[in-house]
């Protein structure tokens, strides 16, 4: 469904991307992995065009959204939801009218419709009563969750996760995963997560990808990417405490 | 070391300076022209309704400051040109000196810097921090143009306030002179308003409007230019900030000449 296809990128002089080529399949929960500045990010905001790759191509089924501008490109960024690190809130919106946005911008829905989408998705992410809160008011982990009710508010194919769980105690972190995992089940959406996280990204990642050096190291599925023979892959296992049994046990228990 | 070197990347980087500066003023240009081109959405609710709180901030909220400066500067001139004018005894001339430099010059100028430094500041530091914080990278991706949602409002605010203001200034700066006249230079008031509004003609009054109404457009564009293109968090915000205060001071000190030279030479 994307497909990045020998995509580079240099930013400040420094290669950031070097020949990328991979593909998400619809569907799946694709989670990319590495240090930071490996290039994660960098790499999903190729997806949303908010970079454009100095050389090769980003596709989102057929359309080549690393050309597209104007009206064809607000097209292609419709099948997108995106929750960004931060989540991203207006600051002088209310959470009510921060999920409203999409849809007033974009919609021609009455007014009742709107309150019956923004309360559904914000009851779907246990956020509806701080529907009248202000983001300032709001804990990290609960941001996120707007954010989140946000991204999927105009309910799109593809939902992008940078860093859903950066800053988070473990606990909401987990929270945070099973909410991906459940639109992912719910909603049938195709998910690219983007985490240094590798507890949450064996716990919902149906694929992993690690980037190191603006490469791609490994691409595999969560069992194969813990028993990879690749250095780089091996240190990022050890860093985070996870050996090649242990740790495929500990990340499953998030499956539940 | 070469001889030339010194001078090859002096000139490099002069090159470098240039070529930046017609860049930043292109993206400058571009969000002006693009944010124009959305004003035929201003009766969209939300539209309409972030550009009544633009015009709110931009106005009722300058107007304290814009006072004070504005009474101040119109008792100095008056008191200034005032002592000149009585060792010749012709000290009932101040109402016109005041007027016509108030009208022409000092309310559209005055008015300009103040809202360059309160309002355009603040609109650079609000629009930094959500580019920094990748609110703006979020419109976008909900298919919200920043220049509709963010700068038009403020872009039509500014430009409709800026001339606003400036009549404030200009009959705030007038009455302070005539303060100075009564109190300190034995003018009568009614002497002064009639001195005052016996030289200044309509050319005077809508040619320092027509400037206050371009200082808007330029506080408004350089403002949101600086704020939309900020990078490396706080640094960057600041930086911004600053940018958009001696950016704004400048053009507006050079635009505000060449009006005048045009209109009056």
């Amino acid at each position: 469904m994307i497909t990045f296809d020998n995509v580079t990128k240099k930013l400040g002089g420094k290669m950031i991307l070097d020949g990328v080529s991979f593909e998400v399949p619809k569907g799946e929960t694709f989670v990319v992995v590495g240090l930071s500045g490996a290039g994660k990010s960098v790499t999903l905001k190729h997806m949303i065009h908010l970079l454009v790759p100095d050389r090769g191509t980003v596709r989102i089924g057929d359309d080549v959204i690393s050309q597209a501008r104007g009206p064809e490109l607000e097209r292609m960024r419709s099948r997108f939801g995106v929750l960004f690190q931060g989540a991203a809130l207006l600051q002088w919106l209310d959470v009510f009218e921060n999920v409203a946005l999409p849809l007033r911008e974009n919609t021609k829905m009455t007014e009742e419709e709107i309150e019956k989408t923004v309360l559904e998705k914000l009851t779907l992410l246990n956020m509806a009563e701080s529907a009248e809160k202000f983001p300032s008011d709001l804990s990290g982990g609960m941001q996120k969750r707007v954010g989140l009710a946000r991204a999927i508010v105009m309910s799109p194919e593809i939902i992008l996760y940078d860093e859903p769980t950066s800053g988070l105690d473990p606990v909401t972190s987990r929270l945070i995963d099973g909410l991906i995992e459940n639109l992912r089940k719910e909603l049938g959406v195709t998910s690219v997560v983007v985490t240094h996280d590798l507890h949450s990204a064996l716990s919902i990642g149906t694929r992993i990808m690690m980037i190191d050096g603006g490469k791609i190291v490994e691409n595999a599925v969560p069992e194969e990417f813990i028993r990879s023979e690749n250095e780089t892959v091996k240190l990022f296992l050890e860093s985070q405490y996870i050996t090649r049994r242990g740790a495929w046990e500990k990340g499953m228990e998030g499956h539940g | 070391m070469s001889y030339m070197g010194l001078p090859l990347r002096s000139f490099r980087r002069l090159g470098r300076i240039i070529l930046l500066a017609c860049h930043g003023m292109g993206h400058a240009l571009i969000i002006l022209g693009s944010a124009t081109l959305f004003i035929r959405t201003i009766w969209r609710p939300r539209a309409r309704h972030e550009t009544v709180a633009q015009l709110y901030i931009t106005g009722i909220k300058s107007l304290g400051v814009i006072s004070v400066v504005a009474v101040f500067t119109g008792m100095i001139l008056a008191l200034q040109t005032g002592l000149e004018l009585r060792r010749y005894g012709q000290e009932e001339f101040i109402g016109s000196a005041v007027s016509i430099s108030i009208i022409r010059e000092m309310g559209p100028f005055m008015t300009g810097l103040i809202i360059a430094a309160s309002v355009g500041s603040a609109i650079a530091a609000q629009l930094g921090t959500m580019a920094v914080s990748e609110e703006i990278a979020a419109l976008e991706v909900m298919s919200i143009n920043p220049n509709r949602f963010l700068v038009m409002p403020r872009l039509v605010a500014l430009a409709i306030m800026l001339p606003v203001l400036t009549v404030y200034t200009n009959i705030l700066g007038i009455l302070g002179g005539g303060i100075v006249g009564a109190t300190q230079l034995g003018v009568s008031f009614q002497a002064y308003l009639d001195n005052a509004t016996r030289f200044a003609e309509n050319k005077d009054l809508f040619v320092g409007l027509f400037k206050a109404f371009v200082f808007g457009i330029i506080i408004a564009t350089v403002a949101c230019y600086q704020g939309l293109s900020a990078t490396e968090g706080a640094v960057g915000v600041g930086r911004a900030t600053r940018q958009t205060v001696i950016t704004s001071f400048l053009m507006i000190l050079i635009v505000g000449y060449m009006i005048t030279r045009l209109f009056y030479i």
